[in-house]
């Protein structure tokens, strides 16, 4: 009797880990097919399809591919640039969001309740519908750099960092993990002398290391993938990110083994750095849906 | 929190603190919102050298213009229908109707969107922007079928992956995989799936069916082109919406689920008086943000059909895209913004009314 329960449970439990590699195999196939193509000439890559060997490491494997995608393109400027707003843009976004967020949680001050309603508010406004008059705007916007004072942000890197510095997600997702911090703790340290800035620098964030990889993680996907906003910001090489770097693999011929390349080389860190923090991703995910 | 003690008392300091946050967001949310609503009333271009001018509706007219006329057929002398040698009947044609006939000023410039009847009459319906009313067509229907059944298939990911099993993890850990790549990426992906000559899907089905499968081109058939576009949306974003559910369930109280198992509930009751009535307000956000997401189609078109065939992907947002950017149109953009902007905004009151909590 209780080898036949035993059985069954075994047999259910095989049933159960099918359905699940079975799911999984649908999530993951498209990856896959991505980088053992990038490793495959163009005629034995099309070749292919035709075949489970789409998926496998077969054939005439090299990296040949990756190395015509970077005397085709770019390629390092490209993840450079992406780099280099995406590090940005996280960076400030944290710094100038949790003080704004500290301000709202910790301080009182006229005119508070309003300006979080605002904030709050531009939630529900998607970017693409703001996207067009943004453009109009940041066409016209004044800078001072080292050429003196300048008119137009287009083509620049200031232009695909500033605007995304400051949301309301991540405004809203440090307010409410402030919100859950003892208060006296932030009493006594007034009641002892010390500055807000202080308060900010020495007590609330050292605390604040889980929110804080919650909103640099949503930020860095947000940031990384952008394609809209600089496919139309960004005319000059020198400033494109990524994502708009594609456009040069679809010129006449189209290459598809160093478009794989391509593929590969802007997605493979993302995958790696979010294998390497899975579970940071996915609590951070988790968190934009805990309702306060 | 202490609310409005001396001690937290600090106009200053509270300004100072949240202004650089709250200027950027007013420099770069607030104002191009309000400059969005604004110049959709203007005939503003990105260059011009023409003054803006205000022109009232006139953005909006052009856009969502819509008429109807009804057409008798062509008789003979004897009054019979005429019928052309595929034997459909013979209308007048609607050009004549259409173009400067003082007879006829309100349909003046528009276009056939779609028609219907008999041989006797037709109707047609006419619209000032055809691509446009598609676009508004094409997104409404892509919302409709992606929110309902992304948000279905993840709560039963969810479900699957809320089991105590070993190597849970690594299952859920691949399901969220896709999220973290980029929609361009995974869009030129699936053009490869969707190949009409060699194309995976092609050969997948063919090989199912022991080659009765006859290879179709999935984007480059009108019929099957939009179709294809949700299915690649939902396998990329259901693994985000998996994850808040799994956050959801997650706040259910195992004593509830103790005293169901006490009661001797069975699976389906257990879901249906415990685990669902706990996931109420989880239901409202996703449905809320899957439907904004969804509303914002763009890059999934701009890579794999740019709106083709015959408009059958066209979008609101690419089609704001097209002539905000595309044509320098800074002001129909603009007006396009404004009506995406109108319909998320009454949609998500619908969706909050209908799921308001009882009582």
């Amino acid at each position: 009797m209780a080898t036949v329960t035993g059985d069954n449970h075994r047999l259910r439990l095989a049933v159960r880990y099918a359905v699940l590699t079975l799911i999984a195999i649908i999530f993951i196939f498209p990856l896959v097919f991505m980088v053992m193509s990038s490793l495959k000439p163009d005629q034995q890559l099309l070749a292919d399809t035709g075949s489970l060997r789409a998926f496998l490491p077969v054939g005439d494997l090299s990296f040949d591919n990756y190395r015509d995608a970077f005397q085709r393109a770019p390629v390092g400027l490209f993840v450079f640039n992406s780099m280099l707003v995406t590090g940005v843009t996280v960076i400030l976004s944290l710094l100038i969001c949790s003080l704004a967020a500290f301000s709202f949680v910790f301080l009182s001050w006229t005119g508070k309740g309003v300006v979080l309603s605002i904030i709050l508010a531009t939630l529900i406004v998607p970017f693409e519908t703001i996207a067009i008059p943004l453009l109009l705007i940041a066409s016209k916007l004044p800078w001072i750099g080292f050429d003196g004072l300048t008119f137009g942000w287009l083509n620049s890197y200031r232009v695909q960092i500033v605007p995304f510095i400051a949301d309301g997600l991540t405004i809203y997702l440090f307010v409410q993990y402030f919100k859950d911090l003892p208060g006296e703790l932030i009493e006594a340290s007034r009641v002892e002398g010390a500055s807000w800035l202080q308060i900010y620098r020495r007590v609330v964030m050292p605390l604040s290391g889980p929110v804080l990889a919650t909103a640099a993680i949503l930020k860095f996907l947000v940031m990384y993938n952008q394609y809209l906003w600089p496919l139309i910001v960004v005319q000059q090489e020198s400033y494109r990110p990524v994502m708009v770097g594609l456009q040069y693999f679809f010129q006449l011929n189209i290459a598809w083994g160093e478009v794989m390349a391509y593929l590969s080389l802007i997605t493979i860190p993302v995958l790696t750095f979010y294998l390497v923090l899975q579970r940071a991703f996915i609590a951070s995910i988790a968190s934009t849906g805990v309702k306060g | 929190m202490a609310k409005g003690t001396k001690l937290t008392q600090s106009n200053r300091a509270g300004w100072a603190f949240a202004l650089p946050g709250f200027g950027l967001m007013v420099m770069f949310i607030i104002l191009p919102f309000v400059f969005a609503i604004a110049l959709s009333f203007t005939n503003q271009r990105l260059i011009s050298p023409n003054p803006t001018k205000f022109v009232g509706l006139a953005n909006y007219q052009q856009l969502l213009g819509l008429g109807t006329i009804t057409l008798e057929s062509e008789r003979d002398e004897n009054g019979a229908i005429v019928y052309d040698e595929d034997g459909e009947a013979q209308f007048p044609r609607l050009r004549g109707y259409t173009r400067n006939n003082p007879d006829y000023p309100r349909i003046d410039g528009m276009r056939e969107w779609f028609s219907w009847g008999n041989d006797e009459s037709r109707t047609y319906v006419l619209a000032r922007d055809v691509v446009f009313m598609k676009a508004i067509v094409n997104t409404v229907l892509f919302v409709i079928v992606v929110a309902p059944v992304q948000a279905g298939l993840a709560l039963c990911l969810a479900l699957l992956i809320n089991q105590r099993l070993r190597g849970i993890n690594v299952y859920r850990a691949i399901y969220f995989m896709p999220v973290v790549v980029s929609i361009v990426v995974v869009s030129l992906l699936w053009r490869f799936i969707y190949d009409g000559n060699d194309g995976l899907l092609n050969n997948l089905l063919s090989g199912l069916t022991f080659g009765a499968f006859e290879g179709r081109d999935w984007l480059g058939s009108p019929s099957t082109a939009l179709g294809s576009i949700m299915v690649m949306s939902i396998w990329q974003a259901v693994g985000f919406h998996m994850v808040i559910w799994l956050s959801g369930l997650q706040t259910i109280s195992p004593t509830l689920y103790e005293a169901a198992d006490i009661e001797g509930a069975s699976k389906w009751q257990t879901f249906r008086y415990v685990t669902w009535p706990g996931l109420r307000n989880t239901a409202v956000l996703i449905l809320i943000v899957i439907t904004m997401q969804a509303f914002a189609l763009f890059a999934q078109i701009d890579v794999m059909t740019n709106g083709g065939p015959l408009d059958s992907t066209q979008t609101i947002v690419f089609q704001a895209v097209e002539r905000g950017y595309g044509k320098q149109d800074i002001s129909g953009g603009s007006a396009i913004s404004v009506i995406l902007f109108v319909i998320v905004l009454t949609i998500s009151l619908i969706q909050r009314y209908l799921t308001r909590e009882k009582n």
